[in-house]
């Protein structure tokens, strides 16, 4: 296994307890498959019903007025602008790319979006598009969605995104390894995929859907943490349960103690199934209230999303003219 | 990330905009009367008192006080009632008035939840999510026991006690009345119904529905008043069966005062919960179980989790953890939607808890007091956690009955299931622990009526409350609900 | 005159297991109904009491651990020891209550046959009593009886055997532990009853019988804060000011409301139980 520091591990394992407890102010060095089981294994528990009552609380949260407004802007700015079609086409990243970096056109108060998000092949497109929009390029990778290719393959995938120009990549676990237990081939590839990047973000998608239980989610969280992402993601957006409130809270968690434990800070992105600005809302509270304030930024949050700016203009719209109004009056794109 | 991106990021922090619900959702008359046989009526005496928002300490409205002549009045038309039909009727049209008053409890929710909060200083959420709702449930609930009760498990036939005469605390004041009411008439008993004196008007309200919903005249008596009101009541020759629910002081002197006549009786009554806290318990759901355990409306709840019992190993880090949970409560208008911990409920209970906490700091124990700003007027206090708590301080064995937690630690499963019973009282626990055998075996060693595992604080009209020791006796809600108020 | 001089008994507490006489080492004439002397008994004093209390306080935790199918046995066992002293027993309930041999001999037999009903009940409590909640979320809730703890039973003074039997052995199916004040006027089949728990695999001190002055041992039963409920089933005409007594620390207490009334079984057998609510999460 490649190392990831060189400080080395403190009290992370050994010692009966758990590793949330044991604040190494450094990302322990994992050097074995067993090493790195125990540290996952010594992670809390996540009660599913506790979590979920959590989240749901933080639902019952009533965002008003001037806090309802800065919060619609910053959910677009923290917007990574997506579309992962087979039918894309250059075209089409051409008129994402001028939505992402000025969503609406007659009003320059609005940011531009965090990223804009595409498939490998279209990554020079977006380059060129944005020029020089204050918007970053994301590339999926790493045979995405499903994962099933070899690490050559996936580390040519990431290359070829990066040698275009990507800013960040988006690269997804091999989910069936991480369910059969081959952890040290999960935490393999990433630190690979991660090497692969050079200076680009590396997002790591969980397919929190397919990992089905919070147990499940945490551990991959501090795997991925352990083994350099620079983001830890929920979805592709492509299998039919992506992004939810307790997800989110319990990645939220993890990054919060990784920090904590660690000192390295990282970033999460929801992705899959947000549309609506009261969803995004909703989940800048699960941020901040769990997280902590320091989260609200998209350095360190993220929403993989589509149509959901589109009604985060709506919504802000309304506010200011204190009306409803048509979806016709943005852009489809 | 270039600097425009950099200067987005700067709008990160999420202060809340206040968002209050209104309060003239509560529809507030100047004066209430005493709802006796079917009506508002004047007392006997003439005499009335200010309920006070204890937000702002400003009066709401005026409520009348009932006197010896009006309790006499309402056992009458409560024993007229009872012989008059109510008992007598069919369980099932018994039944449709129990489903008619928890539809109408749903209909009139906005203004019921914004009275209990303008009169108790509980935040809106909590009378919006879960005093109001489960007020209707336990309705619904019992309506659909008044024509199975021979499927109870008492009998063929068991028959109503008769009178009943109901005392209710102040900490959920709608949601008691549901407690006493639903099951006493469901078994086919009349009430006579005494609200606390701090909290008189979402029991006026529900008078207001009763008549709504044509229940008969009678039926059930709602008498405001203080504690002479309540003793007037115990007194009262022609009650059959009280049901009281307060402090165990009180409800030692009711037992003493009833047991010569041998009145039914059944306390509901003071605790001290211990949070058991195994070093594998899920710790963020933990975290949040223990902060909804005591500083759910405003610890003013009898089965709190008072004192939090920490296994030895983890104390550090779950007090870090707590500490810094207790400082992100928000703490301020009740009628805010946003708002996680309200007022305390008045200048005396608010003494009482100030002069626990003193005496807590000066056995020894540290105050850890959440710095969030409070309101100037009004009853307030803030969270606060003691650490360095040892068993026989008084802030470990008294009960609080405020926003306050003591923290305690054990090193063995033994040794937390004997703190937690080192106690006269017995009502609720918790256990947190992701070891399901452990957890049960500690859950059959607690001398507590709830145990509460991997949660806190959860309430259901389908499952008994009630508590053991110098906590009370008697259960409210489920099967075993209705044996307080049947002759069996 | 009969060939050999009687052995005398004299008849002692049954505290912890064990035959003493009080503390105070008083004993009183215990007569038959005929008025003639039948026995000397010992007077159990208020110390006697404390001692009961405490045995029984520790002996119920161990009455509780066992299996309730252990429970059945033991409690079988002791209606196998009472059947083989049935003759015995209903020597004494003749002279207790004046009524001839056979009716007598019958109301021995359906007090043996009590505490086998009574046998059968130590597994079926909490099926019967106890159950499962549907609430309205993610949650296993269920409801178990379990007992109070320390039961102190102001046994019926005329019943002397049948009525002590049910007494006693209802807080005893449901897990307690007793301290039962005997009959005062006819105290002897109750301690002939606890005696045979001795040799019946009884844990020491999970019965305890105590024989005296029944006002004086009654009051320090209900004043007694340890003692977690009461059944004043012969208290009497004091039952009101024992019930008073009794709420000085909250005790359960269960009144007589005259005989045979339909549903008086089932009331025994819940008086001296708790329902414990216990909630789980259910999630992945």
């Amino acid at each position: 296994m490649d190392q990831v520091t060189t400080t080395p591990l403190r009290s992370a394992v050994g010692a009966e307890g758990a590793v949330w407890f044991a604040a190494t102010n450094a990302v322990p060095r994992v050097e074995s498959e067993i090493q790195l089981r125990s540290i996952l294994a010594s992670l809390s528990g996540v009660d599913a019903v506790g979590a979920e009552a959590r989240a749901a609380k933080l639902a019952t949260r009533s965002i008003k007025r001037a806090s309802k407004l800065a919060a619609l802007d910053l959910a677009i700015s923290m917007v990574d602008l997506t579309t992962l079609e087979g039918a894309d086409t250059p075209g089409r990243i051409a008129s994402l790319c001028a939505k992402a970096a000025r969503p609406d056109p007659n009003d320059h108060a609005v940011p531009a979006v965090a990223a804009v998000c595409v498939y490998p092949d279209l990554v020079a497109s977006a380059k060129r598009f944005l020029g020089d929009a204050p918007v970053a390029v994301a590339s999926v990778a790493t045979a995405f969605p499903s994962g099933r290719a070899s690490l050559s393959v996936k580390l040519a995938d990431v290359a070829e995104a990066v040698a275009a120009g990507a800013d960040e990549v988006d690269m997804v676990i091999d989910r069936g390894a991480f369910l059969s237990g081959r952890l040290g081939q999960v935490f393999d590839e990433i630190v690979a995929v991660k090497s692969a990047c050079g200076s680009a973000h590396l997002k790591v998608i969980l397919e929190t859907g397919e990992l089905v239980t919070y147990d499940n989610v945490r551990r991959a969280s501090w795997l991925a943490m352990l083994a350099g992402a620079d983001f830890i993601k929920t979805s592709t957006g492509k299998v039919p349960v992506a992004a939810t409130p307790p997800v989110a809270l319990v990645m939220l968690e993890a990054a919060r103690d990784f920090a904590e434990s660690t000192g390295e800070v990282v970033g999460v992105k929801l992705a899959g199934g947000i549309r609506s600005a009261k969803d995004a809302i909703r989940y800048l509270v699960i941020v901040n209230e769990t997280a902590g304030s320091a989260w609200l930024t998209p350095e360190r949050f993220r929403f993989g999303a589509s149509s959901l700016l589109n009604d985060l203009l709506m919504q802000r719209l309304k506010q200011r003219r204190g009306a409803y109004v048509r979806p016709d009056e943005f852009s489809g794109d | 990330m270039n600097d425009q991106q950099l200067d987005q990021s700067r709008l990160g922090g999420f202060a809340y905009d206040p968002a209050p619900e209104s309060a003239s959702l509560a529809r507030l008359a100047d004066q209430y009367g005493l709802f006796i046989d079917g009506a508002f009526t004047d007392p006997a005496a003439h005499q009335q008192f200010a309920t006070l928002n204890p937000a702002t300490a400003q009066p709401l409205a005026s409520v009348a006080h009932a006197g010896p002549a009006d309790v006499e009045r309402a056992v009458v038309a409560a024993r007229r009632a009872f012989d008059g039909g109510w008992s007598t009727m069919p369980g099932s049209e018994r039944a449709k008035y129990l489903y008619r008053i928890a539809r109408i409890i749903q209909e009139r929710a906005r203004e019921l939840a914004v009275v209990e909060t303008l009169d108790n200083g509980k935040p809106i959420r909590e009378t919006r999510d879960i005093d109001v709702p489960l007020a209707a449930a336990y309705f619904f609930y019992y309506a659909g026991w008044a024509d199975k009760l021979d499927y109870a498990g008492f009998g063929p036939a068991p028959q109503p006690l008769g009178v009943a005469g109901q005392i209710i605390p102040w900490n959920f004041p709608l949601l008691m009345a549901a407690w006493k009411l639903a099951p006493a008439l469901a078994a086919g008993n009349t009430c006579v119904l005494k609200p606390a004196e701090t909290t008189p008007l979402s029991a006026l309200v529900l008078a207001d529905i009763l008549v709504q919903a044509e229940l008969p005249p009678g039926v059930v008596n709602i008498l405001t008043g203080d504690g002479a009101t309540g003793a007037a009541l115990v007194e009262h020759p022609g009650v059959d069966k009280i049901a009281f629910t307060g402090s165990t002081e009180v409800g030692r002197l009711i037992q003493q005062r009833l047991g010569e006549r041998g009145t039914h009786l059944t306390l509901e009554l003071g605790g001290k919960g211990a949070n058991i806290v195994f070093e594998d318990a899920p710790i963020d759901e933990m975290i949040e179980g223990v902060i909804d355990g005591i500083f759910f409306n405003q610890g003013h709840v009898c089965c709190a989790g008072s004192r939090l019992l920490v296994q030895e190993s983890i104390a550090d880090e779950v007090v870090r953890r707590l500490l810094r949970r207790v400082e992100q409560l928000r703490v301020g208008d009740p009628l805010d939607k946003n708002t996680d911990v309200g007022a305390i409920n008045s200048a005396a209970q608010l003494a009482r808890i100030e002069e626990l906490t003193r005496a807590g700091e000066a056995e020894g124990a540290t105050r850890h007091a959440s710095s969030c700003a409070l309101p100037a007027e009004g009853y307030w206090f803030a969270p606060t956690v003691f650490t360095d708590v040892a068993q026989s301080h008084r802030i470990a064995r008294e009960e609080i009955f405020g926003p306050v937690l003591s923290v305690l630690s054990f090193r063995t499963p033994e040794e937390a299931v004997a703190k937690a019973n080192n106690t006269n009282y017995g009502l609720a626990c918790g256990v947190w622990s992701e070891k399901g055998s452990r957890t049960l075996w500690v859950a059959q060693r607690l001398r507590a009526g709830v145990i509460w595992a991997n949660t806190y604080n959860r309430f259901d009209p389908t499952s008994p409350f009630g508590g053991v020791r110098e906590s009370g006796f008697g259960r409210e809600g489920g099967r075993h609900g209705l044996e307080a108020y049947l002759d069996v | 005159m009969s060939d050999r001089l009687d052995v005398r008994k004299t008849y002692k507490l049954v505290v912890n297991g064990a035959f003493t006489r009080s503390e105070s080492g008083r004993s009183y004439e215990v007569t038959n109904a005929a008025g003639e002397f039948w026995a000397n008994v010992a007077q159990g004093s208020r110390k006697d009491l404390r001692d009961a209390v405490r045995a029984a306080r520790a002996a119920q935790a161990k009455w509780w651990a066992a299996t309730a199918y252990n429970r059945g046995q033991v409690i079988y066992r002791l209606a196998e020891m009472a059947e083989s002293r049935r003759a015995e027993l209903a020597e004494h309930v003749a002279a207790a209550e004046g009524i001839d041999p056979a009716a007598a001999a019958a109301s021995v037999g359906r007090g043996i046959d009590r505490i086998v009903w009574y046998a059968g009940w130590t597994d079926k409590v909490t099926q019967v009593f106890g159950g499962a909640n549907p609430v309205a979320g993610p949650f296993f809730n269920f409801s178990l009886p379990v007992p109070c703890g320390v039961v102190g039973v102001v046994a019926p003074e005329d019943s002397s055997f049948e009525g002590f039997v049910d007494a006693v052995l209802a807080p005893l199916a449901t897990g307690n532990a007793v301290v039962a004040i005997a009959s005062e006027t006819r105290p002897t089949p109750a301690i002939l009853l606890g005696e045979m728990t001795t040799t019946a695999d009884v844990p020491a001190g999970l019965c305890n019988v105590l024989s005296g002055r029944r006002d004086e041992l009654a009051a320090a039963l209900c004043t007694h804060e340890d003692v977690d409920g009461v059944d004043l089933a012969g208290a009497g005409d004091a039952a009101g000011a024992l019930a008073v007594l009794a709420a000085g620390s909250i005790k359960r207490v269960l009144r007589a409301r005259g005989h045979g009334r339909a549903g008086d079984d089932a009331r025994r057998l819940r008086a001296f139980i708790e329902t414990s609510t216990v909630w789980h999460t259910i999630g992945q």
